[in-house]
């Protein structure tokens, strides 16, 4: 067997002797050595995180604050999304998209008194700066918060883990953020996260990361859990890895995220590609993005073909493998409009054998959000 | 019980009567993590030694098992199926994958003995 080695120069993030502390087994990950797995495992953290909290360090994503100038406007000129509408303290996940109606990466973005904060995908911050920097109006400055890390609290102790050293966070509404103090740091705390479970994440100043995750590690419902299962919850949950489900190449109608276009702006357009878009959002994309489980037990990894039930290629994975919780095989992919509909028969091509599967609907373990 | 035999793409193999048992080592069901399912093949395939005899998946990815030594498949560990996890349970013992009835027992000796594979891991780190 053949296991896999790397030898690049990597960042780290604040965390990096915590996470070797406890044992983590570090990979390389869009340029940052990050934990794939601490030594309980993919599969226990996996399943801690729906039974309790998983505790994340997603520093390395890109945290970004936009202020100044027309930033709302600026920014909601690159984006689906209803920015406007955004209270303050609010957020929103929403798309930057390209003239042809392309993803070029999607992010979150929080409205505060001051200005806009944003979370992207770390492998396009950089290619996120140049577009915002080129497109957003002189006047409108675009920081990177270099000094910032990020963590995630997911599963459903997290509320009443966090409300121990933050009273009232309990009640923060999901999709909304709130500024507080934690071991001493001030931080960004927004109810949000990429399980599916109730969380939150937390935004606060590198020198402070340590102490505030040891803090959290230190409560009997709280593990550490690494970007494998990160990766297998969501996918569970259905939810997009850019770079995998959704590119440049994928509008976000194809990409079954038509939900992120506010009514607003499906009535005005006036984002990029919003020909492309609102075209397909009338009269259908030719290829949507579904939910597949595999019949079975073998795993359809990213790539396997799909082919229809004569054979004839209609589409591929674009994530896939093992659903801890679902207890099988799991994947999601594109496939021809035709062969979208939930309960339609296809084939997956794993290792050269067509394997039966079916499309279903996503998510394939339900969204646990906090609703008040 | 005979003595284990190891390749440097971490799979071991001993003699049991006139059939070699195959499997992946400790070493390699730490680094792949949890065992999530096992493709075996089928009973009286051929396998050349060093090509894929096997394909063992954990949460993260698939991975191909490659034969010791060449030989035909005579048993396949059927319970893998149902509990792929014996694979980090008991990689050296109840998570074996194959049994082969061996070409040429001779290819057994330009593997590296239990002493061997230590030190080439060792190496690895």
């Amino acid at each position: 067997m053949t296991l896999a080695a790397t030898a690049e120069p990597l960042k780290q993030t604040p965390l990096h002797s915590l996470h070797l502390a406890l044992g983590a087994k570090m990979v390389a990950f869009a340029g940052y050595e990050m934990p794939l797995q601490y030594p309980s495992g993919i599969l226990n953290e996996h399943l801690h995180t729906r039974a309790q909290a998983g505790l994340f360090d997603v520093s390395h994503m890109g945290q970004l604050r936009v202020a100044g100038g027309d930033a709302l406007n600026g920014l909601e000129a690159l984006v689906p999304g209803d920015l406007l509408a955004l209270a303050s303290l609010r957020m929103r996940y929403t798309l930057l998209l390209n003239e042809e109606g392309g993803i070029l990466d999607d992010l979150m973005v929080t409205r505060l008194d001051g200005g806009l904060f944003l979370v992207v995908n770390a492998a396009r911050r950089e290619a996120d700066l140049a577009h915002l920097r080129t497109r957003l109006d002189r006047s409108t400055t675009i920081e990177l918060l270099e000094d910032q890390a990020l963590l995630a609290l997911q599963g459903p102790a997290a509320a009443a883990v966090l409300s121990g050293f933050c009273e009232g966070i309990a009640r923060l509404g999901f999709m909304t953020a709130r500024e507080t103090t934690l071991a001493g740091y001030k931080c960004l705390v927004t109810r949000s996260g990429y399980t599916g479970e109730d969380g939150f994440e937390i935004s606060l100043p590198a020198a402070g990361a340590a102490a505030v995750a040891e803090m959290l590690l230190a409560r009997p419902e709280v593990q550490p859990t690494g970007l494998g299962a990160r990766d297998s919850l969501r996918i569970e949950a259905g939810l997009c890895l850019y770079g995998h489900d959704i590119d440049e190449t994928t509008t976000p109608i194809e990409a079954a995220l038509a939900w992120t276009i506010g009514s607003r702006r499906r009535a005005e357009g006036g984002f990029p590609g919003a020909a492309v878009v609102l075209r397909q959002l009338a009269e259908g994309a030719p290829r949507a993005r579904v939910g597949i489980r595999p019949e079975g037990r073998a795993p359809a990894r990213e790539d396997t073909p799909v082919v229809n039930t004569a054979g004839e290629k209609i589409g591929r994975v674009t994530s896939g493998g093992f659903g801890p919780s679902t207890g099988g095989p799991i994947a999601m992919g594109y496939v021809d409009r035709r062969h979208a509909p939930a309960g339609t028969p296809l084939a997956l091509l794993v290792r050269g054998t067509a394997r039966p599967a079916q499309v279903v609907r996503l998510p394939f373990v339900p969204h646990q959000y906090y609703r008040g | 019980m005979s003595t284990f035999r190891f390749t440097r793409d971490h799979e071991w193999v001993r003699l049991d009567g006139d059939l070699a048992i195959v499997g992946i080592t400790d070493y390699a069901q730490s680094q792949l993590g949890d065992v999530v399912y096992v493709e075996l093949p089928e009973i009286g395939h051929r396998v050349a030694k060093g090509t894929e005899a096997a394909v063992v998946e954990s949460v993260k990815a698939a991975s191909e098992v490659y034969a010791p030594v060449s030989g035909e498949v005579a048993e396949i560990n059927e319970a893998l199926t149902a509990d792929p996890a014996k694979v980090n349970a008991d990689p050296m013992g109840e998570g074996w994958f194959i049994k082969l009835r061996l070409d040429d027992p001779k290819e057994l000796d330009s593997l590296m003995d239990e002493e061997g594979y230590k030190r080439f891991i060792e190496e690895q780190r």
